[in-house]
């Protein structure tokens, strides 16, 4: 196991520093140069020379890779070409925004999509999985920008029941914090629940018709025991896998679902650091981003293995 | 009193009868239409009793097993009676048929591969059995479960109560499987198909444990097979499935000796006996299928592969009656019965 562990999180590595190269050079191969947008008025060839210098953009590529990683492996993510305000302090406000909605909308879409799918296995045939089948159609199909919209308009405009849009920090004011954000959460959730919950209901039909649930229901148990304890935990696999694989989705979701809300989280900082070419904040949030995914990839593995004792490749052996 | 009725105080002598099935019949309903699995049935199983069930694929074994606690999907319209110890089951609610699961009647399945859940330990499957049928504590049922690996002849148990069904061998899978059947001491064991799955060598192990169980325990268990070296092994009685109805009953040694119904002639005749068929002569197969009905016929339902049918045999179905002379406990629902021994009586049998 612990090999494994090592093995996995070496390549994981790896994975890292490919995608910084990539990062960095991808941002350099964007059309438009960072020095006019950021001169303004003054166009001299002498004031562009000035400013190039002044953020190391007259520096041949290979040394200014290797002063990149330097700085983003002591937490230096430069300075923001536009703003002038350290990266680093702008992802300080920014990403905690972003990181509490995503995980927000997975444990919701989890919840609903893992509940709704057992639900429709267990009840098949009958009105709730029609229900549940209906509701995972309208999820996948209603862009969720649209969706958010509606929710702006009928809740929180003519039901006044949630804010439009603005943010509250947890730390700040809990309350208020969770009423800013559950809207956007549910939202950015519904089309992630209802992929969960058609392939909570395909596994758990399968899981359902096993033998060793046979076995479990000769054995005497409970539905509830039955249900959860031998057809849910088997099919929880496939829920991982796929909660895993829909988060590429999920942050770009969050980038939308921002702006339509007005949270100032990643999404926001973004789509303006994009327009501006503003160079260092779009390096250090492609980066966080390339970093998030690796990462979740490497705990679905975890998870992977905490499920399914069969998983535990290199573990002892019978 | 009928002929049945007779054969049940037959062996109702030997010892009481623990399970008491009268008429049972099951269909399904499927897309296709009805179709009838299980035919007015009878059997009854003495305490301390094996009963080996045989007959073909489709002939409606397994669902008479699984019928007997109440364990068929919701497609299956079952009437008739299952008597557990004078408690009806069939129709029974499902608290009653919890209770009477995994400690009254347990069962063992063919495929020890995937009877087990993958990602749970066995001591953990073992002891949720005990948990909820005992409540034992967590911890009690851990250790029982470790005993009962042992009982089975697991050795190590310790070590193996902690292990997943893909660390162990199919053998030790089956094992798992009885010493969670058993862990309750449950008065019936339906074991279906218990070593079809399993090698030669592995199968004679396992039919060796459920041996044991029978003799240490005084468990009753019907044994569904279609390999009849394994009832020649192990059943004191034999009862022969045909296309949802029995068509033969017998003590064990009987029923080798002189098969009365044609299908059971056939049967024994398609099995391998050693001497006979290791030189020239062929093994003789049965013509044609299990049919598969959607009503069940009053004629005899064998009579389209039968080589001694006539038009009787498509006009009434026959009765399960008494047959021979010496014994009353060989009951056969045949028109046209084989007349003589088949062959010596056996000793290949014992």
């Amino acid at each position: 196991m612990a090999r494994y562990l090592l093995t996995r999180a070496w390549h994981s590595a790896l994975t890292l520093l490919l995608s910084t190269v990539v990062v960095f050079l991808g941002v350099r191969a964007l059309p438009g140069d960072p020095a006019l947008a950021l001169a303004g008025e003054d166009r001299s060839p002498e004031a562009l020379e000035a400013i190039r210098h002044h953020y190391g953009l007259d520096q041949p590529l290979p040394i200014q890779f290797a002063q990149y990683v330097g700085r983003v492996a002591q937490g230096d993510f430069g300075v923001s070409i536009r703003t002038g305000i350290p990266v680093s302090s702008m992802l300080t406000t920014a990403l905690p925004v972003t990181v509490e909605l995503s995980l927000l909308a997975i444990l919701l879409a989890a919840a609903l999509g893992v509940g709704a799918g057992v639900l429709a296995a267990v009840r098949r045939g009958r009105p709730a999985e029609w229900l549940a089948n209906g509701l995972a159609l309208v999820g996948l199909s209603v862009p969720h920008f649209w969706l958010g919209l509606l929710a702006i308009l009928y809740l929180s405009v003519a039901a006044g029941l949630f804010p439009a849009s603005g943010f509250v920090p947890l730390l700040q004011d809990p309350a208020g914090n969770l009423h800013h954000i559950v809207l956007p959460a549910v939202i950015l959730g519904t089309g992630l629940a209802a992929i969960i919950m058609r392939q909570t209901r395909s596994a758990m039909l399968e899981a359902l018709s096993s033998d060793h649930v046979r076995t479990a229901k000769a054995k005497g148990l409970r539905p509830r025991a039955v249900i959860t304890r031998h057809a849910l935990r088997n099919s929880l696999i496939v829920v991982v896998t796929i909660v895993g694989l829909q988060l590429g989705g999920l942050i770009s979701g969050a980038v939308v679902t921002e702006q339509i809300f007005g949270l100032p989280g990643f999404g926001k900082m973004t789509i303006d650091a994009v327009f501006q070419r503003d160079y260092p904040v779009i390096q250090a949030v492609v980066l966080l981003t390339a970093t998030a995914y690796i990462v979740i990839n490497f705990l679905v593995d975890l998870l992977y293995s905490v499920i399914d004792p069969r998983i535990r490749v290199t573990g002892e052996p019978a | 009193m009928t002929t049945v009725e007779r054969a049940a105080a037959s062996s109702a002598a030997v010892g009481t009868p623990v399970l008491d099935v009268r008429d049972l019949s099951v269909s399904f309903t499927t897309e296709g239409g009805t179709v009838s699995a299980v035919d007015r049935v009878n059997l009854d199983l003495a305490s301390g009793e094996i009963v080996g069930m045989v007959g073909e694929s489709g002939c409606g074994k397994s669902v008479t097993a699984m019928s007997i606690a109440g364990l068929l999907p919701d497609s299956a319209r079952v009437s008739g009676s299952v008597r557990l110890e004078g408690t009806e089951l069939v129709g029974a609610r499902e608290s009653v048929l919890r209770r009477v699961r995994g400690k009254e009647i347990a069962y063992i399945f063919q495929e020890p591969m995937t009877s087990l859940n993958p990602v749970l330990t066995v001591g953990r499957q073992i002891g949720e059995v005990l948990q909820v049928h005992e409540r034992m504590s967590k911890r009690a049922a851990r250790a029982r479960a470790v005993e009962l690996l042992s009982l089975v002849g697991i050795p190590s148990a310790a070590k193996r109560v902690d292990n997943y069904p893909h660390q162990l061998s199919g053998g030790m899978r089956q094992r798992v499987m009885i010493a969670m059947a058993v862990a309750c001491g449950p008065k019936v064991l339906v074991a279906d198909e218990p070593t079809t799955a399993l090698d030669v060598t592995v199968q004679a192990g396992i039919l060796q444990v459920l041996r044991d169980l029978r003799d240490r325990l005084g468990t009753t268990i019907l044994v569904i097979t279609h390999d009849l070296g394994v009832i020649a092994d192990i059943a004191d009685r034999v009862v022969v499935m045909y296309a949802g109805r029995v068509v033969e009953q017998a003590p064990v040694t009987d029923l080798f000796a002189h098969p009365y119904h044609r299908y059971t002639a056939g049967l024994l005749a398609a099995s391998p006996t050693p001497g006979k068929h290791a030189g020239t002569e062929r093994l003789q197969e049965i013509p044609g299928l299990v049919p598969v009905l959607s009503i069940q016929p009053d004629a005899c339902t064998f009579a389209d592969r039968c080589p001694a049918a006539d038009a009787r045999c498509r006009e009434a179905a026959p009765p399960l009656e008494a047959v021979g002379t010496a014994v009353t406990d060989h009951l056969a629902a045949c028109w046209h019965p084989c007349p003589a021994p088949r062959t010596q009586p056996q000793e290949t049998t014992a």
